[in-house]
């Protein structure tokens, strides 16, 4: 050991403890947020009412899940957000390992176009788009539709665009030796890209229900009848609705059944969300 | 239906047929792609540009060859309209205090992960990122919850002496609360950015360093942050890109209020789109497009060298 490491290992014993109490005290900032949500959730209504900025629950109670499942529209809502997941995952799956497997290991014409177009739509703002992706959902009958809602998100350039680099990584000399036995492109996809490219394809499944299950301006925008609301739509307009009775036992039970499935999935699955994000410096 | 070729044959050696029968099959892949690219961004981009030149109306949807061409007028009322010119205004605002701060909080959030700390990191991290995927509307909720006159934070302030003001009411105050918000959400995804960045630099430098006497202040300002700047470039071009659309924020938490002190151009849109000034929204749309494509293309330019 030298005697510079040595200053250098006397001076992080100085710090460490620092830099964790400035950590946990960071985390415990990131989660305040969630404890109040946790606990205005099993709160009741009157306890609320009287004393809205409360810590901790004096009772637990569970009233107010009750009292949102027994609301109409509700487990409408729910399984609205549910369908239109499924629709957008599946079509992720299908529509950017293809994409991407083509963009990654085939030579054709148009490939630079095709690949312009995935990195060009990335960052079209959706802002911009909106007004006319609406007129174009009306004039495809689509209007008030749970398609309408999934269909714009169905082949997500970030899903292609990750597909693409996972794509990259498997060796060419591998597709080239099924190519020489005589299989066609479609045999190799499925039979030797698809088993092979798993974690691409669980890293698109978690960012596109992501994207499905929190998208929020979109869904606002098509869905224009309670029963075609999704989740988070159904529970900003009961917010607004709400906004001078303000039920907040109810709505705060409302955000928890919204976070929750994705929470306990990131908790479990959380490698492959920071690999979204990280992999490709896009969201 | 497969095209056989010789091993080692050189791939531009193929014959025509056969790469135009490559090429019919890899845009049979790209097919699902292609197609809601073409309906939902290629020809709505497209069609924004078209539409804020005309003065389209919702109601004009059933017969939309009865609408006006009026070339630039939108563009100009845009301009004379006080309350675009306010919305830009605060979209600046979201974009010149959202980014330091977001960006900041994940950098120093990076480095103090990245600095050989072992046990508990990625609890950490998990932490840090969880608010990136939390669903926004209930995120918005509690936080007009905790905002509220006699909400959380008022109680926080009460107990140690202050008397909280009606943060989400008082058109000084809530343009902070939604930048919280703004930041609180995306902070993480700037820190797992960075910890990507740290994570590429070679080791062996800060060795090198340390055997020439360089502390770890210096270690930082003349080594990290400068191999890092590849990274801060992205990471601020993709925030920024971000708060130039801010929508979901403010829409939730104020819808813009009060008094406008809040709405941002994407909110603007929406209002505009929601009266049914199509025309006047596509224009104000388009803005946005302009802007951010400005951002890329300084990105561009100053990323090329790093490269």
């Amino acid at each position: 050991m030298t005697a510079a490491d040595r200053v250098a290992t006397r001076r992080r014993s100085v710090a460490r403890p620092l830099l964790y109490g400035a950590l946990v005290l960071c985390a415990l900032l990131t989660l305040l947020p969630f404890v109040w949500v946790i606990s205005g959730s099993l709160r009741s209504l009157d306890e609320i009412r009287s004393d809205p900025g409360a810590w901790l629950p004096h009772h637990l109670t569970l009233g107010n899940f009750e009292r949102l499942f027994a609301t109409e529209g509700f487990g409408r809502f729910l399984a609205n957000s549910v369908v239109v997941a499924v629709m957008v995952v599946a079509g992720n799956i299908v529509a950017a390992s293809a994409a991407g497997y083509a963009l990654a290991k085939l030579d054709f014409a148009g490939r630079r176009i095709a690949f312009a177009a995935v990195m060009g739509a990335m960052m079209v703002p959706l802002t911009t788009v909106f007004v006319t992706q609406f007129v174009i959902t009306v004039d495809l009958g689509l209007a008030d539709t749970l398609t309408g809602i999934a269909l714009p998100s169905l082949a997500l350039p970030l899903s292609v665009f990750i597909m693409r680099q996972y794509a990259m990584s498997i060796p060419d000399e591998l597709l080239e030796a099924a190519r020489i036995d005589g299989a066609g492109e479609f045999r190799i996809f499925f039979g030797i890209f698809l088993p092979l490219a798993g974690p691409a394809v669980a890293t698109i499944t978690i960012m596109s229900f992501l994207n499905s299950w929190n998208n929020f301006l979109w869904p606002l925008i098509v869905a224009q009848s309670m029963s075609g609301y999704t989740l988070p739509v159904g529970l900003a307009a009961t917010s607004q609705a709400a906004a001078h009775v303000t039920d907040y036992g109810l709505l705060l039970a409302g955000a928890i059944v919204v976070m929750l499935p994705v929470l306990v999935l990131f908790l479990f699955l959380q490698r492959y969300f920071v690999q979204g994000v990280a992999g490709t410096g896009m969201r | 239906m497969t095209v056989t070729v010789l091993p080692g044959a050189p791939r531009r050696a193929r014959r025509p047929r056969g790469a135009a029968r490559r090429t019919a099959v890899a845009w049979l892949f790209l097919a699902p792609f292609t197609v809601v690219f073409l309906v939902y961004t290629a020809i709505p981009t497209v069609a924004a540009l078209a539409f804020s030149l005309t003065d389209l109306r919702g109601a004009d949807l059933r017969h939309p060859f009865a609408v006006d061409f009026t070339a630039l007028d939108n563009y100009l009322r845009l301009f004379q309209d006080q309350s675009f010119l306010r919305d830009i205004l605060n979209t600046a605002v979201f974009v010149a205090v959202g980014v330091p701060l977001t960006m900041g909080t994940g950098l120093a959030l990076a480095l103090a992960l990245n600095s050989g700390i072992r046990r508990m990191r990625g609890v950490f991290r998990t932490v840090f990122f969880a608010p990136v995927v939390t669903n926004i509307v209930a995120v918005a909720l509690i936080w007009q919850y905790a905002f509220n006159a006699s909400g959380t934070v008022n109680k926080v302030l009460g107990a140690v002496g202050f008397a909280g003001p009606n943060w989400l009411d008082d058109p000084n105050l809530t343009m902070p609360v939604v930048i919280l918000l703004g930041v609180w959400r995306n902070f993480g995804t700037a820190m797992v950015l960075f910890l990507a960045g740290l994570q590429a630099i070679p080791q062996d430098v800060y060795e090198a360093a340390s055997l020439d006497g360089a502390g770890r202040w210096q270690q930082l300002r003349r080594i990290t942050l400068p191999l890092l700047r590849p990274t801060t470039l992205m990471v601020s071009v993709l925030l920024t890109v971000f708060y130039l659309q801010v929508f979901d924020e403010p829409y939730l938490l104020t819808n813009g209020g009060p008094l406008g002190s809040t709405e941002s151009v994407a909110l603007y849109t929406y209002h505009q789109f929601g009266v049914g000034e199509f025309g006047m929204s596509s224009a104000a749309s388009f803005v946005t497009l302009l802007l951010v494509m400005l951002v890329s293309a300084v990105q561009f330019r100053l990323l090329r060298p790093c490269a």
